[in-house]
Order: structure tokens, then sequence, then C-alpha cells
């Protein structure tokens, strides 16, 4: 009775890393992502041949990848954290703050403080849901309003502007090294990492095990709550760290900055291949999510579309693929039968 | 020995309608009126009424259908986006000379489209709500903002417009609350008092159980998305007419306002928990709140962080009560038992003697 129900693999390691890529949701969307910018460069050249919209092209997604990379950790492990707009609106105008009220402070001193305040942030979250045993998605979406009041009542309508920022910090935005701007290689390090933590660590691996069935991790004897929170943690530092970059990016911070970015984050995440209820998904599915969902707003307008059905756009494509997803499976769940019945 | 499965239903009628947390929150509602009447200057006035209730009317509107849907167990976060695009259908069809009855009709069609959009993708192909409506709130919205671009339409008739802010005689309160009492009425029977309400319940303590007891779980969570886009539809001509403009980024967010205002009446987010009065009692509670402050000119970003904070510790305080209940129940069982021990002892060395 010990006989497999599916058969191992007769294919060659090569073989199999091959066939294992084309069939990847990962492939796939950078598929989608090619033709788009496929599309848009046909119609006019200056959309991928030009020195200003490479640079564009790299730059742009780099705040939403950070976001994305946070929100699939979170979503793996079957939660979802909404308040990562207003936590990049809070790091972003702490960002500013430090800079007008301590000239000359050391930029890597500000960074820190984004990501550590981000880190807070992020731990409150998880404590709330770790102890208190309630769903991210209302506790989030609670603190999505507590932390936004906060930045509110502490900016008020003041706004920081370029010119309260040191030359120094605000060329970080702008500048390339090896014609690849510094913000899309602090995002791509920063997905390097995680994806190699979610793929290789063990602590990643119990991330997929606790989304897949949160009471089997429990029963397995996974540290369920201190994972979960440690999750909230990454996404609440990424939104901080995004907050930074966000200053440096564009120099303008209002109290509304980020409002609606994390629905965004989630978007760019299930576009990917993360599934809403966890358990699988790989950071670099979320990644070219973020950058397929800015590039297609790049495109649309050259395309001849009006900017204005933008949304539309991204909505169509969001349910488009959970349609897939649910599609594959069902798909997946067939042939898995199929393979059962012929044992 | 006797265990009692219903131990709510050993007490009197009274006790079980007065320690619920819906009661606890018309309380709280109630003792929020009468410390603001007593302590904040203008709040006893007529005016206040008058904007409290318009300014809530859209959300008390759309929380009538939502609390079907979150007790069922599923989310729609699209129906800020539906707000938006039935004003701007109402705005477009009115401005391309169709009169204003059947623009009406035509808005409230499409809100009920965008719902049975969500309820077939949910009910019918089985995919996560919380994703589906993440995608149709960008793609209604999308669909709003494409349709009307940065214009706005807003050369309603007075006769129209007025109908969303004149009051029912001269009682303060606005007309629209008639609709909303009859929505309400209708709600709360259909939930409370109906087979179909029964069948809302079962599928969200568990959707499989209740499949296997004849509940229709498809067609219940369709007819529920189709509900929530009409009334969210409604809600959006309401809104159209109160600010006399149709525009595209209407309502913006209004969604998580509704949520909130849901989750603080009472409705678990687990699904099969929670009852309307409560949660229209959690909508009165957020527009008292932040009419009170405004009042006593508190901004608008203390009023958001209130919010919030009334919305965690909602959620935390119905597991803190579970938490308590569980250390009585089982504090009153060992306290029985050992009475029952003691008791069986003496009868047994009577017997002896």
């Amino acid at each position: 009775m010990t006989q497999l129900l599916v058969a191992p693999s007769r294919m060659s390691t090569t073989q199999r890393v091959v066939t294992g890529l084309l069939h990847s949701r990962e492939v796939a969307i950078v598929l989608v992502l090619l033709a788009v910018a496929a599309v848009a460069t046909a119609k006019t050249s200056s959309f991928l041949f030009s020195a200003n919209s490479w640079r564009d092209l790299l730059l742009t997604p780099s705040i939403l990848i950070l976001l994305a990379v946070g929100q699939a950790v979170v979503i793996i492990t079957r939660n979802v954290d909404l308040s990562v707009g207003s936590v990049l609106a809070l790091t972003a105008y702490l960002t500013g703050r430090l800079f007008i009220d301590n000239p000359g402070i050391p930029i890597v001193v500000v960074f820190v403080a984004g990501l550590a305040a981000g880190a807070v942030l992020g731990l409150v979250n998880g404590v709330i849901i770790g102890y208190g045993r309630v769903p991210a998605l209302v506790i989030t979406l609670g603190t999505l309003y507590i932390y936004r009041g906060v930045v509110l009542s502490w900016a008020g309508s003041d706004r920081i502007n370029a010119s309260d920022l040191p030359s120094g910090f605000l060329s970080l935005g702008t500048k390339s090294v090896a014609s690849v701007p510094v913000l899309t290689i602090i995002a791509v390090a920063v997905l390097v990492v995680v994806a190699y933590y979610l793929h290789s660590n063990r602590g990643g691996r119990e991330l997929y095990a606790i989304g897949s069935d949160p009471d089997a991790a429990v029963l397995y004897g996974l540290a369920v709550r201190r994972r979960v929170i440690g999750a909230f943690v990454l996404s609440g530092a990424l939104a901080g760290l995004a907050g930074v970059l966000y200053t440096a990016r564009y120099g303008t911070v209002s109290s509304g900055a980020g409002t609606g970015i994390e629905l965004q984050a989630v978007a760019a995440a299930v576009i990917g291949g993360v599934a809403i209820f966890g358990g699988s998904g790989t950071v670099w599915g979320a990644a070219i999510g973020a950058v397929l969902l800015v590039t297609i707003n790049r495109a649309l307008p050259i395309a001849g579309i009006p900017d204005f059905w933008q949304r539309a756009v991204v909505g169509a494509l969001i349910i488009g693929a959970i349609v897939l997803d649910r599609i594959l499976a069902a798909r997946r769940a067939r042939k898995l039968i199929e393979a059962r019945d012929d044992v | 020995m006797t265990t009692t499965t219903y131990p709510d239903f050993a007490q009197p009628a009274w006790r079980r309608w007065l320690l619920t947390r819906e009661s606890a929150m018309i309380a709280l509602v109630l003792a929020t009126v009468a410390y603001a009447i007593a302590s904040i200057d203008n709040f006893a006035g007529p005016l206040t009424l008058t904007y409290l209730l318009l300014d809530i009317a859209p959300i008390l509107l759309i929380a009538l259908p939502m609390t079907l849907i979150i007790v069922t167990g599923e989310i729609d976060l699209s129906v800020g986006s539906v707000v938006g695009l039935s004003s701007v259908l109402l705005g477009v069809t009115y401005q391309a000379g169709v009169p204003m009855a059947w623009a009406l009709v035509v808005a409230i069609l499409g809100g009920a489209l965008c719902g049975a959009l969500n309820g077939y993708l949910i009910a019918h192909l089985g995919l996560p709500s919380l994703a589906v409506t993440i995608g149709t709130l960008a793609l209604f919205r999308g669909l709003a903002v494409g349709l009307l671009g940065t214009t706005a339409v807003t050369d309603f008739p007075d006769s129209w417009t007025d109908l969303a802010t004149n009051e029912i005689g001269g009682t303060g309160i606005p007309l629209v609350m008639i609709a909303f009492v009859v929505l309400a009425v209708a709600f709360a029977v259909l939930l409370h008092f109906s087979t179909f309400g029964r069948g809302v319940y079962d599928i969200g303590l568990n959707s499989e159980a209740a499949h296997f007891t004849g509940v229709n779980v498809r067609r219940t969570k369709f007819i529920l998305y189709v509900l929530a886009g009409a009334v969210s539809a409604f809600a959006g001509v309401f809104y159209t007419f109160r600010f006399g403009s149709a525009r595209g980024d209407n309502a913006t967010g209004l969604e998580l306002q509704v949520i909130a205002a849901v989750l603080l009446g009472g409705v678990s987010i687990f699904g099969g928990r929670g009852r309307l009065h409560g949660v229209i009692a959690g909508v009165l509670l957020i527009g008292v709140l932040s009419s009170a402050l405004r009042l006593e000119s508190v901004t608008v970003n203390v009023i958001n962080i209130i919010i919030g904070v009334l919305l965690v510790a909602s959620v935390m305080s119905t597991n803190l009560l579970a938490a308590f209940r569980r250390a009585t129940a089982s504090w009153k069982r060992s306290t029985a038992q050992s009475n029952a021990t003691a008791t069986g002892a003496e009868s047994s060395r009577k017997a002896h003697v």
C-alpha cells in the first residue's frame, strides 16, 4: 500500500526546470508585460527607445514593487495588510520633517528611521492580529484610518517641498548607476533577499505552511503567531522604506500621499499569482505584477486610450487574473484526480 | 445530568434582549447623543439632525445589503465605485435628453448589473469575494471616470434635487429617510423573519452544511450581490441629487466607511453573526460622533482616528467578551459540579444512617 499517487517525474533536471518555467505564472505575466511594451513601442517608438523612457520604465514601479513584496508575504500567510498606504504617508512625511528639523542629518539615519517607523507600525498590526485572534482585514482597515488620521493631524495642510530637502537626498530619486536608477536597485535588492528567504529559508517555508492551513500549522508546532507578526513587521518596514523613497522620488509630500495605493499593492500581488487565500505564489510574481500595473498605466495613453480608462483596464486585468487562476487550478485538480483513478 | 444546550433561552426574554452586543451599541449611541446635547452648544439645534442624517444616508442605505453579505461570510468592496458609476450613468443619460424618470431607471439597473457581475463571479464561479471586488472596485470606478472624464453634470432640475434635501414637514428629518425606513424594514424582514434569511445565516456558519440542508447557496449569494448593487445605485442617485453634481469620483472610499460601520454594529467578519438593528446603531454612532466632534471644531483627522480605534476595539471586544463568557461558563460548571457531588455525598451518608 505504499504506492505513490503521482509517480516521480522521469524528466531530467534541466527538462523539469524548463517545463516548470514555461508553466509558471511569473513567465505568463512577463509575456503579457512584453506584449504591452511591444504594442506601445510599435505605436510610439519613444516608449522604449529614448533615454528618459527607459529610466521611467524602471523607476516608476520601484515604490509599488516594495509594497507588493511586503503585501505578498502577508497574503501568503492568509492575511492582508490594508494599512500600507497610510504607513507610506506617515514615513514619507516623517522623512521630510527629519530633514527640516535636523539640518545636516545623515541620509542613512533617515533611511533607518523610516524603516524602523514602518516596522513599528507593522508590529502594532501584527501584535493585535496575532494576540487578539482577529481578522487582519478588519484590523488593518482600522489602522488604515488611524495611521492616516495621525498623518492628517500631524501634517495638517502643511506640505514638504523639494526645497526643504537636501540635494544629496533628492538626487537619490533620480540618480542612476550604470543606467539603472538607484531606487530600482534598492527595490530589486529587497526583492532578491525576500525571495531567497521565502524559497530557501525555514522561516519562509513556514509562512507558506501557515497560509495553506493555519490549524494544521499550529498542530504541527509551528510558531504561527511569531511568524505572522514577523510578516506584518516586514510589510510595515517595506512600506516605511517605500515612504522614504517616495519623498526622494517626488520631492513633495502632503498628508494625502499614497491614498489608495494599498489596493494597488494587493492587485499587483493577485495579478502576480499570489492566491488571496494564502499558501501559494511568489514575491517575484507580485513584483512583476506591480511592473505590469505601472507599465499599463503608462502605455494606455500611447495606445490612444484616454488615461481616464486606466482604472477600468486594471480592474478587468485583476478579474481576468483571478478567473485564469481558477481555470488553471480546476485543470490541475482534474489531472490529479485522473492520476489517482489510473492507479 | 441535563446540560442546557441553549443557555441563552434559559433566561427571561428581556435579559436576552438587553444583554446583547446590539443593545450595548444602541445604549452607546443614546449616551453619546445625551452627552452631546448636554455639553455641546448647537447640537440640539434643528439643523444638526438634518445634516447628520443627510451625511450618513448613503452609509445607512448601503449598510443594509452589506450586512447580509458579511453575514454570509463574503464581502463587497465595490459599493463605493457602484455609487460613483450610477451617479455618472444618471448624469450622462439625463444629459443625453432622456427624461429624468428613465435616467433613474438606467442608473439603478446599471447598479444591479454591477452587482450581478460580482454575484456571478463569486457565487457561480466560486472566486474569492475579496479579490473579485477589489477588481470590480477598480473596474467600476474606471468606467465612471472614463465616461465623464474630469467633467461633471450639474444642470439637474430643482424639482429632483429638492427631493434629496427637502425635509418631511417641519421635522428636520430629510425625505430620504422614508426610503431608508422602507428598505430597512424590508431587509429586516428578509434577514430575520424569512427562510431566505435563515439561509443567509446558515451559509455564514457553514456553507457546505447549508448546501446539504437545502439552502441554495449560489442563488442566495447572487441575489445579495444584486441587491447590494441596486441599493448602492440608489445611494448614488441620492448622492448626485444632494450635491447636484454627477462626477466620476463621487463617494470614493465609501466602501471602507460602510464596512467599518457594519463591523462596529456587531457583525462578525467570519459570517453567521450579526443583526440589523446593531448595524443601524453602528452607522448612527459614527454619524453622531462625527457631527458632535465637528461642532466642537475637532478636525476630520481626529474623527478618522476615532473611527479606526472604534473599529479595532469593537472587533477585539467580541473576542474578549467570548473569552469572558467561556471563563464564567466553565467556572459555573465547575461550581455546579462540586455542589452536585457535595449533595450527592450528603444524601448517600443519609442513606447509610
